[in-house]
């Protein structure tokens, strides 16, 4: 059986997840415990939720740099309402989701109305949110709640000494709601169809200009939503806090298997992909004698390794075309 | 050989004559918004515009604009010609925080002579431009991706030449280039400047730039025009690495140290910045190294102005965002023909 090209990214990421996590197993006997795996879904939970708002953005072509301002702008707006104002948490989660999926849809508006490269809008989004984070409070506060507490003490026991907590389980709900959203709506299949070939699916009578607006919302909803899990798993805010998340975010997605020039690429690979760059952090803290620094230059390594692996499969699409036209 | 670069030359000059003679408007619009930007600044505190000697070295915050904005302006003039390939150099500040660990480790930890330190700096940000050069040029990488594995990667490599720590050292060739004046101009000014000017001389005073904008207007009919568009491309993004190499020496020189994680954040974004209000499009063909020289400045007098005017400094990124929101509605035709569009409206109503 012949397998479809379009699979080899996301085979090769999951090959590579398996290869590290075999790797952990190999040299350290504590690594094959579920609790290792516990934690890697719950400290990765913020990411990968961010990861997959970030593919939708990816798929359609475009990219989206305010997610992580948008993590640290929920968090501080979540702390000024909840001990601030008196707002019940649950109230101040939604009033945050709100105004995340409204501001994503804001730049989406301006992306796709004005034609202006979603690359300098998003940042000019992530300045504006980080400015407003500084605009709210300066300081590092905690986030005092009962219902906190709670949800943060949540445990579902996993085989052995592990458990899921509860950023972990609404971490993998996201990827399902987002795998289904991608392959099984209308809404889905036009962001392929955008991020292939944008004029065509204008001329298709796809709705561009509306499924962009749409991209950028959900974009914002994910990322508002992540910022609630890492409020949530933090107990804190802090308006510095999650700098730097959009480029994991990105290549989380890169590394997943997502082509970035839209249109190919699975929300299953990004969580695949959001695990890796988790594993590698385990890894290095597990041997100790390497340094932090070395996360950041394999994660470099392994993006490039990624990026020319699309570009050969890119070649040999463009090296099919040329045959079909040929012939 | 050299008859079939001028014909070049010049197909490329008459395809991108219309900008060319915006020219003169590219230059007023940055400028007024400036001297706008320095009289307000100057009505809300009369202190900003006040320029005085005191032991010999000029003293205010007009010079404190120009003496930070020095660093950024050369990041930004290196990013300008990227741009204007119709590419993004998004390593900018990794590449600031490898040259100055280069240099805080050769400094403290050999007896080089400054000069080859020097060199060996700016020769880290020769293969950091390579690097890029050669993802984007030859692999056909696009920019934004190309440049972020450098952006990740580079921290942790200027980290590993640091070994994690805060190089510190002492030199009073260094200490010079960072703090020090030469007929009451900071060395880092002129340094900045005669950078900046060898630039400018090789891209308007040759073919050089007409090549870049070429390239960066449409790669395909400029290489079918007999320009090499690969190595133009490879070109814009090493000038980029040497011009972030020598905004990390100053940076590491003033601060007397190599700070592997802080050197340079979020430079890239503020050169960005600037080289769109100097008036560049982001899907390039055109670049403007002193309008982008002026957006530096207009960047540097708001962050020094909203300081000064006692207005939290948390404001700064907040009206950031919104000078960049409304340059780029300005700049996009879709907003201008609803604009115009609006306008007429209002027109037949009356």
């Amino acid at each position: 059986m012949k397998i479809n090209e379009r699979f080899y990214p996301i085979l090769a990421t999951v090959s590579v997840l398996a290869l590290l996590y075999g790797y952990g197993i190999y040299e350290h006997r504590a690594f094959s415990d579920s609790y290792v795996l516990g934690n890697l879904l719950t400290d990765n939970a913020f990411l990968i939720i961010t990861a997959v708002g970030m593919t939708f953005v990816i798929l359609s072509g475009g990219i989206d740099l305010s997610v992580g301002s948008m993590i640290a702008f929920v968090g501080v707006l979540i702390a000024e309402l909840v001990t601030g104002f008196g707002f019940h948490p649950l109230a101040a989660v939604a009033v945050a989701l709100a105004i995340g999926t409204a501001f994503g849809a804001f730049m989406g508006l301006i992306v796709a109305k004005f034609d202006i490269q979603p690359f300098i809008v998003t940042l000019a989004g992530m300045f504006f949110l980080r400015g407003i984070c500084f605009v709210i409070n300066l300081d590092s506060v905690p986030i005092d709640h009962p219902f906190v507490s709670a949800v943060g003490d949540f445990k579902l026991p996993l085989p052995g000494r592990g458990w899921l907590s509860a950023s972990a389980l609404l971490m993998l709900a996201t990827v399902m709601v987002g795998i289904l959203i991608a392959h099984y709506t209308r809404f889905g299949r036009n962001v392929y169809a955008i991020g292939g070939d944008r004029h065509s699916a204008q001329l298709l009578g796809i709705p561009v200009e509306y499924t962009l607006i749409r991209v950028y919302a959900l974009s914002g909803f994910f990322s508002a939503l992540a910022g609630v899990v890492f409020a949530f798993y933090t107990a804190s805010a802090y308006p510095l806090a999650a700098t730097g998340v959009e480029l994991d975010a990105i290549a989380a997605v890169v590394i997943g298997g997502t082509l970035l020039t839209g249109g190919m690429g699975f929300i299953a690979g990004t969580f695949f992909g959001g695990m890796i760059m988790g594993v590698i952090q385990i890894l290095i803290a597990f041997d100790g004698s390497l340094n932090s620094w070395w996360t950041k230059i394999m994660i470099g390594a392994l993006l490039f390794g990624f990026i020319v692996l699309q570009r050969v499969i890119t070649r040999s699409f463009s090296g099919m075309r040329a045959e079909v036209q040929t012939a | 050989m050299t008859s079939l670069h001028t014909q070049s030359g010049a197909s490329a000059q008459r395809r991108i004559g219309l900008p060319r003679a915006l020219m003169q408007r590219q230059w007023f619009a940055p400028l007024g918004a400036l001297l706008l930007i320095i009289i307000c600044m100057g009505l809300v505190s009369p202190g900003f515009l006040s320029i005085r000697v005191v032991d010999g070295h000029l003293y205010g915050s007009l010079i404190d604009v120009i003496h930070r904005g020095s660093s950024a302006a050369l990041v930004a003039v290196g990013m300008a010609i990227v741009i204007g390939t119709r590419g993004i150099d998004l390593s900018v500040g990794s590449v600031i925080a490898i040259s100055g660990a280069v240099m805080a480790v050769l400094i403290s930890e050999t007896d080089l002579p400054p000069w080859l330190i020097i060199l060996a700096a700016v020769g880290s940000g020769v293969l950091c431009g390579l690097w890029n050069g050669v993802l984007v040029a030859y692999l056909e990488i696009q920019p934004i991706i190309s440049t972020l594995i450098l952006m990740v990667a580079g921290r942790g490599i200027a980290q590993m030449i640091t070994g994690g720590q805060i190089v510190t050292f002492h030199g009073e060739f260094f200490e010079a280039i960072g703090s020090g004046y030469l007929l009451g101009i900071p060395w880092r000014v002129l340094i900045a400047a005669a950078v900046i000017l060898l630039l400018w001389l090789t891209m308007r005073k040759t073919a050089l730039g007409l090549f870049v904008e070429a390239v960066g207007g449409n790669a395909r009919a400029s290489r079918l025009a007999g320009i090499d568009s690969r190595g133009i491309t490879l070109l814009a993004y090493v000038i980029s690495g040497v011009c972030s190499a020598v905004a990390g020496i100053i940076i590491a020189a003033d601060i007397r140290g190599a700070d592997a994680n802080n050197a340079g954040l979020w430079l890239e974004l503020d050169a960005i910045l600037a080289v769109v209000l100097g008036g560049a499009a982001l899907m390039g063909g055109r670049f403007y190294l002193g309008a982008t020289v002026i957006g530096v400045l207009i960047i540097q007098s708001l962050t020094t102005g909203i300081l000064l005017s006692g207005l939290p400094s948390q404001y700064t990124l907040v009206v950031k965002a919104g000078v960049v929101l409304l340059v780029l509605l300005m700049q996009a035709p879709g907003f201008r023909r609803s604009m115009a569009a609006v306008l007429r409206r209002r027109q037949h109503e009356d």
